[in-house]
């Protein structure tokens, strides 16, 4: 069993580099709960294509040449909340368009934002007519969609997956801070909530891995999951599945302090 | 018989997570603590300041015009149509974008007793506006300055019976 801890930042050496995890009381302790934290897929299921919709400010941003579409914070809607759901809408249907599916090939849409019940992704899911599923996990709801949609695929359960997340800096202070014109005053650090969606269409990975590995190592080319030619896409070989981890952060405005500390347990 | 938690057995960890934990949070907060930019406190100071002062002219102005305008009113009157132009015109700022510009650069000189409360209370009508006027803006008109009121209340209901105490306890 390998034990690494992932940090980021410096001057964390403080942190204990492997804390075993003790384990609760009636769990036993040789089905190792570490063991199960990490799951490898027989079938990687491949990632066919993504689409973006952010506004100016993340194309401003550092990755601002990877996104799709840049559209007005409010993009005509009635309120903010409209405009994120149009925004879901829009990343799913540029996903599936650049993917080469239709919509309605999509066979289940794995999605989450940050507002109550989900409504941005449910109200989304209701107007693109495919099955849904919704997902919450704050900023890792993505990583989350990506790893639960991986393991139906593996399962074989469907074909085309929709995984997707949505997020709006005035629906996000509105549900977590104060309201928007309110003359607060935010701290330096204060990090800011992205307005844009995302999602990631995947699809059930036929012929094994090594396959693509084969083709990749045939053309010379360094052993990659990324496998190589017109018919190769990236693929999702594991997801490990990550504890909460709290280190006392109850700073609402420090949402990267309480979200650095990540500690996962490693397990072949 | 309902058994506790704890009965149960259920966590042999603590719910808070034991000294091992509560160590490592500490230096963890210490640390964010150490590498977290902090507002250059003279500038924060010196803004709010002249921001803040330049407020309270503004309304003192605004007192002098009533004042010349309506003599008759008296000075108690002055002040209360002095104090409705000031929350006016810091509601219309709210509305037009502005107040909260104002506030992020001045800080608490933006936050004068009225002029900040009559922004959370315009700021909170307008978020929750796509709500509904009843169930959204005022259902929520206070839920920022909410605890300015219950605080306002309880205080000067506490100031009142000490009042009531002191002036019986020597018949005045």
């Amino acid at each position: 069993m390998t034990h690494a801890t992932i940090y980021k930042g410096e001057n964390t050496s403080f942190i204990k580099s492997a804390q075993p995890q003790k384990p609760l009381a009636g769990q036993s302790r040789n089905a190792s709960s570490a063991a199960k934290q990490t799951v490898f897929f027989e079938n990687p299921p491949r990632i066919l294509a993504g689409g973006t919709v952010v506004t100016q400010r993340e194309a401003d941003g550092p990755i601002g040449a990877y996104f799709d579409n840049i559209i007005e914070p409010k993009n005509d809607a009635k309120n903010f909340e409209a405009a994120e759901i149009r925004m879901l809408q829009a990343a799913v249907s540029s996903a599936a368009e650049k993917a080469g599916i239709r919509v309605g090939d999509i066979d289940l849409l794995l999605s989450g934002d940050l507002l109550n019940q989900l409504t941005s992704s449910a109200y989304a899911a209701r107007d693109l007519g495919v099955p849904f599923m919704g997902l919450y996990s704050a900023c890792a709801t993505m990583s989350q969609a990506l790893a639960v949609g991986a393991c139906f695929l593996n399962a074989g359960y469907f074909k085309h997956l929709a995984c997707a997340t949505a997020s709006h800096f005035a629906t996000a202070e509105r549900q977590y801070r104060y309201p928007l014109e309110y003359g607060a005053q935010r701290p330096p650090y204060a990090q800011w909530t992205v307005t844009g969606a995302g999602c990631t269409i995947l699809a059930r990975g036929e012929g094994a891995l090594d396959e693509d590995n084969a083709r990749s190592r045939a053309k010379n080319a360094p052993r990659t999951a990324l496998g190589n030619g017109a018919q190769s896409f990236p693929r999702i070989t594991s997801a490990t599945f990550g504890r909460v981890v709290d280190f006392g952060i109850d700073d609402i405005a420090n949402m990267g302090a309480a979200m650095a500390p990540v500690n996962a347990i490693i397990a072949p | 018989m309902a058994k506790t938690v704890k009965e149960l057995g259920a966590l042999e960890v603590s719910l808070s997570g034991g000294e091992a934990v509560k160590e490592r949070n500490e230096r963890y907060n210490a640390y964010v603590k150490a590498v977290s930019p902090t507002s250059a406190m003279a500038k924060s100071l010196f803004h709010s300041f002249w921001v803040g002062g330049v407020t309270c002219v503004l309304a003192q102005i605004i007192f002098e015009v009533i004042a010349a305008a309506f003599p008759t009113l008296g000075a108690e009157m002055h002040g209360t149509l002095t104090l409705c132009a000031v929350i006016f015109i810091a509601v219309v700022l709210t509305g037009v974008g502005v107040f909260d510009k104002i506030g992020r650069f001045a800080g608490a000189g933006a936050f004068l007793p009225i002029t900040g409360f009559a922004n959370a209370m315009a700021s909170s009508a307008m978020e929750y506006r796509t709500e509904g006027l009843v169930l959204g803006s005022e259902t929520k008109f206070f839920s920022v300055v909410g605890p300015v009121l219950v605080n306002g209340v309880v205080w000067s209901a506490a100031a009142g019976l000490i009042r009531l105490a002191v002036f019986s306890i020597w018949g005045l």
